[in-house]
């Protein structure tokens, strides 16, 4: 039971260079919001990174439930399931 | 009158008139099309280059810069020859051989709040190539409010990003991102890397997507955000909503360009930390003073070139490896171009440094003015 987070290159290396993390869920009361703390408790460099200093999601760094991008269907307290996907998408500028 | 193409035009589109899709009147539609391309870099090249030889009729360029020998890794639309040449004059040379039936505008000035609206006014829809937060929000913004759609491409590293933003029925850039990053988070392609072929691929999506939407045909991107990972040989899209509240598209209290240099706070050197050049310090070593000189860059950089006798600490090492330095005696810090180290020394003057010093332009002016044998990059 669990849900897998995918990282981008910009954010591998605070993961140690891991680009997909199994997050293991209860299968009940699991949220996105838990999921991305378990994240960054495993890998505390990461937390800056994802989230601001009271943990709520930043503007420039979009997260997506399989294929919602979680803003619009209720943020952190969107319910996750076994399987899940959890993609994290941040802005990037390069041209 | 009806746009007609010349006997030789029907030649060299002869592959793209056997396309039901695109046809006679599908060339002729391309040939009244006018794509405005901001940035003729990485991601510039490749679309500019596939749009040329598609026979969009027009082709604006939008660039200030001039070809630098670092850009052709990944720049296809320069050659060697082409190094110290203003982009837009070297870009307009090699199209015009490509294709001369395409008309090549070459608009050699950054992107302002000044010029975009009636730069964009003149084109169908605008190809986004830009490198930077800055732009890259003025480009939506002045999109949203000339109501041409916004061809989106971004890269870093192995990863990229293309959609189509700003078009009547989809959303726009800032409903998928509110607001940028702060300055200093997200390193640059010119910090950070980026793998050369990844603006090809993301940048001929950008042309795939204009020239769908300059004919009429297909699904594009639309609400779709495709995300590209390059190592994994990964293509997925995932949906990306309007939002109401976007004050760009949404509630339309962007009724006018602002500033986005300041509001992305672009210009992310600390205020008024204490430099030296790199010629002053050579000096000083010359004479035979020891210094205490530390090169806050990455570890990768520092095996590509370093200044010999300096001490490796990155930037995000040195909030535990500070104490290991002598705040007794004068400390040199430099990076690649001056940013990195600016915002080291203020860092180090918080601590107690307060001789601590950081060396104007980075390595790539210590080239200029002390060894030009260094490598730049």
């Amino acid at each position: 039971m669990a849900v897998s987070i995918y990282l981008p290159a910009i954010l591998a290396p605070l993961a140690d260079d891991e680009r997909v993390i199994e997050i293991a869920v209860l299968g009940f009361q699991d949220t996105v919001g838990s999921a991305v703390r378990s994240l960054t408790e495993r890998y505390p460099g990461l937390a800056p990174r994802l989230v601001d200093e009271r943990g709520d999601q930043y503007p420039f760094v979009a997260i997506y439930l399989n294929d919602e991008d979680i803003r619009f269907v209720g943020g952190f307290d969107t319910a996750v399931r076994d399987g899940d996907e959890l993609s994290i998408v941040p802005a990037v500028a390069g041209g | 009158m009806a746009t007609t193409l010349a006997p030789n035009e029907l030649s060299r589109y002869s592959r793209h008139l056997l396309l039901p899709e695109v046809g006679k009147a599908g060339q002729a539609k391309l040939k009244e099309g006018r794509v405005l391309v901001v940035g003729a870099g990485g991601l510039g090249s490749p679309a500019l280059l596939y749009l040329a030889a598609a026979g969009v009729g027009t082709l604006g360029i939008v660039d200030f810069d001039a070809v630098d020998v670092t850009n052709l890794q990944r720049q296809v639309l320069y050659g060697t020859s082409d190094v110290g040449k203003d982009k837009t004059r070297a870009a307009e040379a090699h199209l015009n051989d490509l294709n001369p039936h395409v008309r090549i505008v070459r608009h050699a000035e950054r992107l302002s709040s000044a010029n975009a609206l009636t730069l964009f006014a003149a084109y169908d829809l605008v190809v986004d190539g830009t490198d930077n937060f800055a732009t890259r929000y003025l480009v939506n913004d002045a999109c949203v409010l000339t109501g041409k759609p916004n061809v989106y491409g971004s890269i870093f590293r192995f990863d990229g990003q293309a959609s189509v933003f700003c078009t009547d029925e989809g959303p726009c850039y800032r409903c998928l991102y509110p607001e940028p990053p702060p300055p200093g988070l997200v390193p640059s392609c010119a910090e950070g890397g980026v793998l050369g072929v990844l603006p090809g691929l993301i940048g001929v999506v950008q042309a795939t997507e204009a020239i769908k939407l300059l004919l009429g045909v297909g699904d594009t991107l639309i609400g779709r955000l495709l995300l590209v990972n390059a190592l994994a040989a990964s293509f997925r899209s995932v949906t990306v909503r309007r939002n109401p509240s976007c004050p760009a598209c949404g509630t339309h209290e962007i009724s006018e360009l602002r500033d986005y240099d300041a509001w992305c706070g672009t210009v992310a050197v600390p205020d008024g930390v204490p430099e030296i050049t790199p010629r002053e310090l050579a000096a000083r070593a010359d004479r035979g003073e020891p210094l205490q000189l530390i090169d806050v860059r990455e570890p990768h950089e520092w095996e590509l070139v370093h200044v010999v006798g300096a001490r490796l600490i990155p930037l995000a090492t040195l909030d535990a490896e500070w104490h290991t330095l002598d705040a007794t005696r004068e400390v040199f810090v430099y990076c690649k171009g001056g940013v990195r180290s600016a915002r080291a020394v203020a860092d180090l003057r918080k601590r107690g440094f307060d001789r601590a010093y950081s060396v104007t332009g980075g390595i790539l002016r210590w080239r200029e003015e002390v060894d030009d044998a260094l490598i730049a990059y």
